[in-house]
Parts: C-alpha cells; sequence; structure tokens
C-alpha cells in the first residue's frame, strides 16, 4: 500500500518548472498527490485532505487564490498562502503592501473609470504606462508616450468586458537600461537574480527576453527580501527595475514565479525546484 | 504497453508522432514538431495528446 500524501502540487498546466518541482519532491521521496486543478473542488464544511500542504502552481490567478482559500479552510497549508496569491494577482494591491512596507516604487495611481485615468496620466506625466489589474506575462500592458495615444488606449479599455477592466492602474514609465532584474526568493533567502534583456520593452521571459546573471549587492536582496515578506509570500519571483541613476525601484511580486530563464542564465548551479521543496518540507514540520 | 516502452505519441491536430526523451506526465505540455501545436499529455496509460488549453486572461505567474 502506497504512503498517504503529505503534499499536494496543484496545477492545471504542468510547465518545465511543475515537473522540476515534482522530480524534486519525488527525488526526496517525499509522498506526493498531483493535483489538477480543472477537476477539483472542495467542501464549506467537511474533512481535510490527506496532504497537509498544497504547493500552488495553479496558473491562472484567480483559480489559484480561491483554491487557496478553499483548502486553507480545510486546513491544509497553502504555500503559497491565500492572502500573498491575491495579494500578488492585484497589482494594486500589490503596490498597497509594497508602500506600506515603505519600499519605493514607481510613481503610481489607481483611476476608477478609463475617463478618470487620463487625469491620472496627466498628474503623473508622459510617457507613462497603463496596466490591467489582474494579468502576467506584460499582457495589456502598454506605455502610452502622449495624452492623443492614452486617449485612443483608454477607449479600448473601455470596451474591455468585465468591471475590473475599467479601473485603470496607472504608472510612471521608468527609463530603465533596457532590463529589469528579477530576483527570486524561497522562504526569505534570496537565490540569485538575473537581468532580463528584451528589444520589447516588456522584459517578460514569457515574451522571449533574454537572462544574464546578476550580480547581487546588498541593496538587492534587501528589496526582494522585504517586497516578498510585504506580500507574505514564501516563493516570490520580484521584479525590480533601475532608473537613469540606477535608483532600484520595485515593480512586481509574482507568487507562481517561473524559472527556468533564471536557471538557464545560472547554467542550472542553482536549483530552483530543489529548493522550493526543501523550503516546504521545512513548512509541515 | 507501458509508460516507459512508449516513446512517442500522435500529435491531434496533423498526425505526427510526437516523441518524449522521457516519460510523460499527466497535465505536461509538449509541442508537436510538425505543426508547432501546443498540446497536453491528457492520458499516460497509453499517452494521449489533446490541443492544449487556450491561454486565459489572468494566467500568468
Amino acid at each position: 500500500m502506497s504512503e498517504p500524501a503529505s503534499v499536494a502540487v496543484l496545477t492545471s498546466r504542468l510547465r518545465v518548472d511543475d515537473k522540476r518541482i515534482l522530480e524534486a519532491l519525488e527525488r526526496r521521496n517525499v509522498a506526493v498527490a498531483h493535483v489538477d486543478t480543472r477537476t477539483a473542488w472542495w467542501p464549506l464544511d467537511g474533512a481535510a485532505p490527506e496532504w497537509r500542504l498544497v504547493l500552488n502552481r495553479e496558473i491562472g490567478q484567480i483559480r489559484a487564490g480561491y483554491a487557496a482559500r478553499a483548502l486553507e479552510r480545510l486546513g491544509v497549508i497553502g504555500v503559497n498562502s491565500a492572502a500573498a496569491i491575491e495579494t500578488c494577482a492585484d497589482k494594486w494591491h500589490t503596490s498597497l503592501a509594497l508602500r506600506a512596507a515603505g519600499l519605493p516604487t514607481p510613481r503610481t495611481a489607481l483611476a476608477a473609470t478609463p475617463e478618470a485615468a487620463l487625469s491620472a496620466l496627466a498628474a503623473i506625466g508622459y510617457p507613462a504606462v497603463v496596466k490591467p489589474l489582474v494579468g502576467s506575462w506584460g499582457r495589456l500592458v502598454t506605455t502610452v508616450p502622449d495624452p492623443d495615444l492614452a486617449r485612443t488606449v483608454l477607449e479600448y479599455v473601455a470596451a474591455l468586458p468585465g468591471p475590473q477592466a475599467h479601473i485603470v492602474y496607472v504608472q510612471e514609465y521608468v527609463r530603465k537600461p533596457g532590463r529589469d532584474i528579477r530576483v527570486v526568493v524561497v522562504g526569505g533567502e534570496v537565490l540569485g537574480a538575473v537581468y532580463r534583456y528584451s528589444a520589447d520593452w516588456r522584459t517578460n521571459v514569457a515574451r522571449g527576453a533574454r537572462t544574464e546573471r546578476c550580480p547581487l549587492t546588498d541593496r538587492i536582496i534587501e528589496l526582494a527580501t522585504t517586497a516578498a515578506t510585504a506580500v507574505g509570500a514564501d516563493l516570490a519571483g520580484v521584479d525590480l527595475v533601475e532608473d537613469e541613476t540606477g535608483r532600484l525601484y520595485v515593480l512586481e511580486v509574482n507568487s507562481g514565479v517561473e524559472f527556468a530563464g533564471f536557471e538557464q542564465a545560472y547554467d542550472g548551479s542553482v536549483d530552483v525546484a530543489g529548493r522550493i521543496v526543501d523550503h516546504v518540507l521545512t513548512r509541515l514540520t | 504497453m507501458t509508460v516507459q516502452e512508449q516513446t512517442t505519441a500522435r500529435c491531434p491536430e496533423c498526425a505526427a508522432d510526437v516523441p518524449f526523451a522521457e516519460p510523460p506526465r499527466l497535465s505536461e505540455l509538449v509541442e508537436c514538431g510538425e505543426c508547432q501545436v501546443e498540446l497536453e499529455v491528457v492520458t499516460v496509460q497509453p499517452v494521449t495528446l489533446a490541443p492544449a488549453p487556450e491561454v486565459e486572461e489572468d494566467w500568468g505567474e
């Protein structure tokens, strides 16, 4: 008879990173259940699943948050927690958490309507960036160089379905040197950092950005660990950006961190999946 | 046939054989080398593939 699983990995799309995590768990002889979110449901009241901890790798941010809430209700430890997933899934909530922790971020505003966003952009100054509250991989993130283009972009925003899409997050455009910095934090410890270079002004690896090892400095470590703590994330991909003077800002924190590009830059010398699993096991003790 | 013995599966889009370097896992994503369609492993015994789900608005990190 097989041993009951103590850890579940929740996914609906098994990415290469998720596969590495499953392999790392198996190498450590951890009894693991791979749960497909697409067929999962949980009662409001009921018995806890056999596993005590869920490593939440669900790719849909809304689904990940609800699943985490449902499982925490049943007494399952969430890594990341529901609160962390929900905070990271919403750019405004992330900004609030980062600012509460005293972290430097680009000047940011929240507009209650697309029309109001034009006024907010005028206050922020051009060029500026318009971002959807929810989303990742740089989708629908737009740089607007002037009011004319901003007006057009906001007309498209107004035509998007769903009331949440009409709440507009606007931000100062940081004149970064063609790259940003991704820092991977696991259990409060920085595993390393990479520069992400791209011809596209959005430097997401999912958009084809190239990664290169970034030397760790005390400032990078301080910003990244403080940001991960601010959103309550055990596992975090913290994005930093440098301005023309070299000053660093925290852009966002990703709770479902993808690390293939990071590992590539480190030539496989940092075993992110292994470090994630080692951290998860500390949460079980 | 066991999972270990099966080293390819048929692409549901173009019927090409999609090779596996190691036994695939359920829900794993692969790309068909012929038609470049992204596919999902929907069963492992035997290994069968289906077109992967379209990216949704809130997908990401």
